[in-house]
């Protein structure tokens, strides 16, 4: 993959494709095609009768999560290649506090949901 | 394994010392992108916090309307069709300017407007509808958090829009030069970064509201 960089280190910025504009539009159309498919499957697992219901958000959260995954790849080109290690690292730590965020909220306020008295 | 291969050679020619950042600072374009692309790492976070508030919230409706009852799928459908759509279009519309096509990438900015827009036109409607038949921000917890998320999202696309058609004028100012790419740049990330933000809402907040 980093074949071609011919021993020069070359930090890359999120969004660029400068080591093969060629693959841009291919790229480009690859990820819609996959995101379209993701979404398509999102919205058939919401409305089915064909899945347990109680795994469906299950469904639903794998399904955007491989969504957003097509997104950061194909639309942002966000790779595993060394030239993407600053980028991908502020990734990491943005979906660390998002998901302390969230989950810390959620479980907080659903503790003390259920230790309120009943109205 | 051609990682490996290229590390070990680079270690033997003695080039590793410009692989551990002797080579100088990076690019202006680069360091421009990665400062972007931190904000748009914070302003995940803001959006987080406004999901977690859903989250907590969704359930208390107060005897409102829910989401089931509200929500239209058809319509959510035609939005995240409208905004996938435009961040295609965006991402061709980047490339046409990197590659110095002004006529493509007036073409592509077009439609990437146009796409941005109907999807604002639908969720305004959506948003009247609601207010009109007393399903507004007021009514529930569950409608706060609603409409402060949604609307969050809505007020991002917004100013995108606001900031594309001063960019398009930019380019037409003053060319392809680059600090009008650059800027480009951090547009498109923006914009594909919102795209990102509405996986998330048409998952968790009408896909599973209309499943409850």
């Amino acid at each position: 993959m980093s074949g071609d960089h011919e021993g020069v280190f070359d930090d890359r910025a999120p969004g660029l494709e400068e080591h093969d504009p060629t693959a841009g539009y291919l790229s480009y159309t690859v990820g819609f095609a996959l995101a379209i498919v993701a979404t398509l499957a999102s919205f058939f697992v919401a409305q089915t009768n064909l899945i347990w219901a109680p795994g469906i958000p299950v469904g639903l959260i794998v399904l955007a999560l491989a969504q957003i995954g097509v997104h950061l790849v194909f639309f942002l080109h966000l790779g595993s290649d060394r030239d993407s290690t600053n980028n991908i690292l502020a990734l990491a730590f943005g979906m660390l506090v998002v998901l302390l965020i969230i989950a810390g909220s959620v479980w907080i306020v659903g503790n003390l949901n259920s230790n309120m008295m009943p109205m | 394994m051609t990682i490996t291969t290229t590390n070990e050679a680079s270690i033997a020619d003695g080039s590793e010392l410009v692989r551990a950042g002797g080579g100088g600072p990076a690019g202006k374009r680069t360091v421009v992108a990665y400062g972007f692309w931190i904000f748009i790492l914070s302003d995940m976070v803001m959006f987080s916090a406004l999901f977690a508030t859903y989250a907590v919230l969704s359930g208390n409706t107060a005897g409102g309307p829910t989401g089931a009852e509200l929500f239209n799928l058809r319509n959510v459908f035609i939005e995240t069709v409208c905004l996938l759509l435009s961040s295609y279009t965006c991402g061709l519309g980047a490339l046409s300017a990197e590659r110095r096509q002004p006529g493509r990438f007036f073409v592509f900015a077009a439609l990437t407007f146009v796409l941005g827009a109907a999807f604002l036109i639908i969720e305004a409607t959506e948003f009247a509808r609601m207010v009109q038949i007393g399903a507004g921000p007021s009514r529930s917890g569950f409608l706060s958090a609603f409409f402060a998320l949604v609307g969050m999202h809505g007020a991002h696309v917004t100013s995108g829009l606001l900031a594309l058609i001063y960019l398009a004028a930019q380019v037409i100012v003053k060319g392809l030069q680059p600090a009008v790419l650059r800027r480009l740049l951090c547009w498109s990330l923006f914009w594909h970064a919102l795209d990102i933000v509405w996986v998330g809402v048409f998952t968790l907040v009408y896909l599973m509201g209309v499943h409850h």
